[in-house]
């Protein structure tokens, strides 16, 4: 199935990547081309060292491609440079990462709150925010914990409702369900699906567990660099684990 | 953001604790041994200092600090007291020699033997007896710390005698005096008793107070009385109070180890004080890198990061050197009443001063760890 550019919230062409070292460079992605469309839950796999992170990476800007276009809502992304780039960042995508990295010495609502606050909103304002947010990941009643005295597994719910706090377009989450049991794990992708996914919005998971597959929409997959296919039709989601075989 | 670097602060007591330690720590010690030092030297310099009623200190040109003050001959005087501008100039003889006590102690203390009619150069601030009374046969005025150390443990009391060079002396009055720096004595006769008590010298006097007409520039009375001197027998020098009081404190600056030995404590508080927390503030910045980064990638620019840090230090800092001044006070106020530390405390130029040194702890010790943050690559917190 093909997307027109308006449907999409992300698009990749001819991307290239080199990772320079000394008089050495590294090709880390090369030539990849994909699509992330509103309305889906996109999967990125491929085994380890395949590009996945530094693909995510430049979808956020956190990196500049070497060659090639990256589109994001609309934007060329990798054209952007210095406040103008972290401001369309802090206002347009959402992160989720493996670590939860979540500020220690903040409670739950203190953290899901923060997106907001970055983005200049008035800290009353952000924190009644991350309140509905935390009602809707269901950890209301620890709204008030600190991130130690939290499981992973509601760690991770904190760190979702923190991604959507100032309502980014794009969500980018980096193997959320890694440390995190298999039906915690399909909590969290059901949780996800449920707030992330909307009309104008978009989700691009990174992840290896093979155990979430099924709750993806869209799965592209990755090796060496490239993407090597890019599968519509859950039926197919099955024979790619994480060696990520196509 | 500023509520959320404060958070991130206060949110690592142990940390938060140990940048504080650093701080505090340094001011404690940079202001205490500042404060000392400054008291230190100023004592070098009371008794001028505490000496109202003389615009001017004659002396012999030599004179190097107030102990150390060659005799002057009656000549030169009356030769003070023909300068134009010259209302009065009257002898002073400034000396330590040795007191007998009536248990058969022995103590060394200052005599002020001041100008028999006028008694300028006298205590105002008396505790137990008189001015007037200094008039009397014998009669001695002592302060109220010299007291203690002759007598120690004992209650104030008139009256008492004791013996200086085998001559009957007796206390009239009791007075507040700075402490002198040697925290000996300080006592007060007229300038004929004083005589008495000295060793027999053919000149006693050694230094010529002096008064000017009211509105007469002091330096210019000065200048007029050594110009006179050029022309007499030695050479004389006119300082006035303040000009003599920085010429002793100078001399203590320059000929005894006293800078050295509070400049090294001093630095070692800096230095300690910037290591301690250069290390602890490096520390938490290291350990909350990824949240850093984090924040990096969630819209914060390099700006925000490092006026967050310089933020957080300033809060360090700020509660730090509050909490060392206030020990700092706490320490000169519990003192207040020791002999060897009465009058000590701090002064307005060293809290700015330390305030200031304590912010380029904290700014230098920030910028360790904004260096860290800077370079911080925000796509690592995929990784």
């Amino acid at each position: 199935m093909s997307h027109s550019s308006v449907d999409l919230a992300a698009r990749c062409r001819g991307l290239v990547k080199d990772f320079v070292s000394g008089a050495t460079a590294q090709r880390v992605l090369d030539g990849v081309d994909c699509d992330i469309p509103f309305s889906a839950m996109t999967l990125l796999v491929g085994p380890s060292g395949c590009g996945k992170t530094t693909l995510v990476s430049l979808l956020a800007g956190l990196l500049d491609p070497t060659a090639g276009e990256v589109m994001v809502l609309g934007t060329d992304i990798g054209r952007l440079r210095g406040k103008s780039k972290v401001q369309f960042r802090g206002r347009n995508i959402g992160f989720v990462f493996q670590q939860y990295n979540l500020l220690p010495a903040l409670t739950a609502r203190e953290n899901a709150a923060v997106p907001m606050i970055i983005n200049g909103a008035p800290r009353r304002r952000a924190l009644e925010k991350s309140t509905e947010l935390l009602e809707r990941v269901g950890l209301a009643t620890k709204a008030d914990a600190l991130p130690k005295n939290l499981s992973g597994g509601q760690q991770q719910r904190v760190a979702i409702a923190r991604a959507l706090v100032h309502d980014p377009r794009l969500l980018l989450c980096d193997e959320p369900t890694a440390a995190l049991d298999a039906a915690s794990g399909r909590t969290v992708m059901d949780l996800l699906r449920a707030v992330a996914v909307g009309p104008d919005r978009a989700v691009l998971i990174v992840t290896h567990d093979s155990r979430i597959y099924d709750r993806g929409d869209r799965m592209i997959v990755m090796a060496d660099g490239k993407v090597t296919a890019t599968l519509e039709e859950k039926s197919m989601f099955a024979g790619h684990e994480q060696t990520g075989a196509t | 953001m500023a509520w959320l670097a404060i958070k991130m602060l206060v949110g690592d007591p142990v940390k938060y604790l140990g940048i504080l330690f650093g701080v505090t720590f340094a001011t404690l010690l940079m202001s205490q041994q500042i404060a000392i030092f400054v008291s230190l030297l100023k004592r070098t310099a009371s008794q001028i200092l505490d000496i109202h009623d003389a615009d001017i200190w004659v002396m012999d040109k030599v004179t190097r600090f107030i102990d150390e003050a060659p005799a002057l001959p009656d000549q030169d005087l009356y030769r003070v007291r023909s300068v134009p501008g010259v209302v009065s100039a009257v002898r002073l003889v400034y000396s330590q020699l040795g007191a007998r006590l009536p248990h058969g102690g022995y103590r060394t203390v200052i005599l002020m033997g001041l100008d028999d009619p006028s008694l300028s150069g006298a205590p105002t601030r008396f505790i137990a007896g008189s001015l007037q009374r200094l008039r009397e046969p014998d009669a001695v005025v002592v302060d109220k710390a010299g007291y203690t150390y002759l007598f120690p443990n004992e209650p104030l009391e008139l009256d008492r005698v004791f013996e200086m060079n085998e001559r009957r002396a007796r206390i009239v009055g009791i007075c507040e005096a700075s402490q002198p720096f040697t925290t000996l004595p300080v006592l007060f006769s007229r300038y004929s008793q004083a005589t008495q008590y000295l060793p027999p010298n053919r000149n006693l006097m050694n230094y010529i107070l002096v008064r000017g007409t009211p509105g007469t520039d002091q330096q210019v009375l000065c200048d007029a009385i050594e110009s006179m001197a050029q022309t007499g027998p030695r050479p004389l020098a006119a300082l006035t109070r303040e000009q003599f009081a920085m010429k002793t404190v100078n001399y203590y600056m320059e000929s005894t180890g006293i800078p050295v030995n509070f400049g090294i404590t001093i630095t070692l508080g800096f230095i300690v004080g910037l290591a301690i927390t250069g290390q602890t503030f490096y520390l938490f910045v290291t350990e909350n890198i990824r949240q850093f980064g984090a924040l990096k990638a969630m819209g914060v620019d390099n700006t925000r990061l490092v006026g967050m840090i310089l933020l957080q230090g300033f809060v360090a800092g700020s509660t730090g050197y509050g909490l060392g001044i206030g020990l700092a006070a706490c320490f000169f106020e519990g003192t207040a009443h020791v002999p060897a530390l009465e009058g000590f405390g701090m002064f307005p130029g060293l809290l700015v001063g330390i305030a200031l040194t304590v912010m380029a702890i904290v700014t230098l010790a920030s910028l360790l760890s904004i260096r860290k943050v800077l370079v911080l690559e925000p796509a690592m917190v995929f990784r």
